[in-house]
């Protein structure tokens, strides 16, 4: 069974937050979870190479040419808060 | 005979044609959208005035006689994590309510290239995230065939859509089978194409590792026309492979005879509904008249599929909705006094439940201590699972198996327990880690509901695949009629 503790640890890395009752819920769909995947642990995985990726592409690299890109009012065209022309956040410096 | 009946394929004849104009062909297609959408509530967002106008200038092309492209006039529906630029893309989140894509997808590109008309935006799980679209934010899509039922998921609007025929053509997007498993549900085609197959350049990622696009359509056919038009090597998607372009429409009607089938044990365990089983062995039946040679095989590693499903689409996932945080574009909460607070109020109250969870589980094998038993262990199994494939491919051109293990179930009856939900993928996500290609095709009805045949191929042989389904169609001797032809059955 995973903590409660655990759960709000990878939470706050998550940047997610729940109150007492989701968290309670959570933690035993969760748990139930994890505890399927577990099932992998039986598999002998002894000198097998990880797939991360199927394809056999190698990045490449594209030359580097000026192309059209978005003007400045598309790219803030859905900006939840915006001024002088770039996104706007809360102060992050005092 | 009515126009929502007809397949793409007779449609497009018919405006070529000009027996008919795209123009009343995207009407009578909005007109049946107005007339069942109340108790399908397939679509988040309709595209007519830009359809209807679209339609016309495909009008006046034929008019003036000039050259048209694959898919002159033929209204289209699409999956609502699709970029289509000016059109609301949402995900079926709140998360994402109210973008609007600066730019269209490099499929959508593709669809407008070869005139295909845009007639809306389906509904889906929230991020593809689901089985069901019961964790979409704005609605739950209704089966077609019995209203109280799901239509399967992710890309469930899309496969109900057509079933319903509010539209003769549809895309939607798979990370686990959320194509195929919608398409068995709603008794519709449905392709997973080969991982590298079709771009996902603009195309909202969930698992980047395993998401791929693809068609849903009524019969093989229209299936192939759509592909035609997906596939196709994009520089905007570095997973995208160069490929010679192939006609897939071409080879349909070839036979199959001395084609080697393989059917793998672990597909037809007690898992799988007796009378799902019973079906797709029907169908078998069908194939080895035709001259296909069936023998059982194995796929070992079967049963650790859906764990290593989990852990790498989860932890992809975790990754890539990091983007959403409440700065650039999407939901940002109205409630916060720092940064930190807009990231993680924005986070948590613009997704939903399951969304949540999986980023939860994904950040979980991920994070540091977890990462090698989890994580790479997952991949490692991967390579086996990739390795049962490749090895079977070597002696078979193609793997039969039932598409889904149970038949489209209740609304509500899965939704609170997400592990039950997650089995409806279980024959489904070996395909997308081995990076395959797969499609569904009806295979006739138990208890009133459609079953679904999976026809698994190696990469890129999308051709072999095809065939058989098109030979399977044509003679699997059961009258498949979608839901608008049965109308006095369930009131459509």
């Amino acid at each position: 069974m995973i903590s409660k503790v655990e759960i709000e640890h990878v939470a706050n890395l998550a940047k997610l937050k729940f109150d007492e009752k989701e968290i309670e819920d959570f933690t035993e769909k969760f748990s139930e979870i994890i505890g399927y995947v577990e099932k992998l642990q039986e598999v002998d995985t002894e000198n097998v190479k990880a797939t991360y990726q199927v394809n056999p592409n190698i990045q490449f690299m594209r030359e580097d040419k000026v192309e059209e890109g978005f003007s400045n009012g598309e790219a803030l065209s859905n900006a939840p808060d915006k001024q002088y022309g770039y996104f706007k956040l809360p102060k992050i410096l005092d | 005979m009515d126009l929502i009946n007809l397949s793409a394929t007779e449609l497009k004849r018919k405006i070529l044609n000009k027996e008919i104009s795209s123009k009343e062909v995207v009407e009578c297609y909005l007109n049946r959208i107005e007339e069942v959408e109340d108790k399908i509530d397939a679509f988040i967002t309709l595209n007519k005035d830009e359809a209807l106008k679209a339609a016309e200038k495909v009008d006046r092309k034929i008019q003036n006689g000039e050259k048209v492209g694959m898919l002159a006039g033929i209204p289209i529906a699409i999956k609502d994590n699709i970029s289509t630029k000016g059109l609301k893309t949402t995900c079926g989140s709140k998360m994402l309510e109210n973008y609007i894509p600066p730019y269209d997808a490099t499929v959508i590109e593709n669809i407008r290239k070869e005139d295909g008309i845009i007639i809306g935006k389906t509904n889906m799980d929230e991020f593809a995230m689901g089985s069901s679209t019961e964790t979409s934010y704005f609605k739950t899509t209704k089966n077609p065939y019995d209203l109280n039922m799901v239509p399967g998921g992710s890309s469930g609007g899309s496969a109900a859509a057509v079933a319903a025929c509010d539209v003769p053509l549809a895309l939607g997007s798979e990370t686990g089978g959320s194509i195929r498993q919608p398409s068995s549900f709603c008794g519709v085609v449905g392709i997973k194409p080969t991982y590298g197959l079709v771009s996902r350049y603009g195309v909202v990622s969930y698992a980047s590792s395993l998401d791929q696009v693809g068609p849903f359509a009524k019969n093989v056919e229209d299936a192939a026309l759509l592909l035609n038009v997906l596939a196709g090597y994009d520089n905007k998607d570095s997973t995208s492979i160069f490929r010679e372009k192939v006609d897939y429409t071409k080879g349909l009607i070839e036979d199959i005879k001395g084609m080697k089938i393989g059917l793998p044990k672990e597909y037809f365990t007690e898992y799988v509904d007796e009378k799902v089983k019973a079906q797709v062995l029907e169908a078998v039946e069908v194939l080895k008249d035709l001259g296909a040679e069936v023998e059982e095989i194995s796929l070992p590693h079967t049963e650790y599929a859906l764990a290593c499903y989990y852990i790498i689409a989860n932890g992809e996932a975790s990754s890539n909705l990091s983007r959403f945080d409440g700065v650039n574009f999407g939901y940002r909460s109205a409630e916060y006094s720092n940064l930190e607070e807009l990231y993680t109020n924005s986070r948590s109250e613009g997704f939903g439940e399951e969304v949540k969870r999986r980023i939860m589980v994904g950040t979980y094998v991920l994070s540091s201590g977890y990462y090698d038993a989890y994580y790479r262990k997952a991949q490692e199994v991967r390579t086996l699972i990739k390795n049962d494939f490749d090895k079977t491919f070597e002696k078979y051109d193609i793997i039969l198996a039932p598409t889904s293990p149970i038949l489209p179930f209740n609304i509500g009856e899965k939704i609170d327990d997400p592990l039950a939900m997650y089995m409806s993928d279980i024959l489904t996500v070996s395909v997308n880690l081995a990076g395959a290609c797969a499609l569904s095709v009806p295979c006739g009805y138990v208890d009133g509901l459609p079953v679904g045949l999976q026809v698994i191929g190696n990469e890129f042989e999308e051709e072999k695949i095809l065939k058989l389904a098109y030979n399977y169609e044509k003679n699997r001797g059961i009258d498949m009629k979608i839901p608008s032809l049965r109308s006095e059955e369930n009131g459509l």
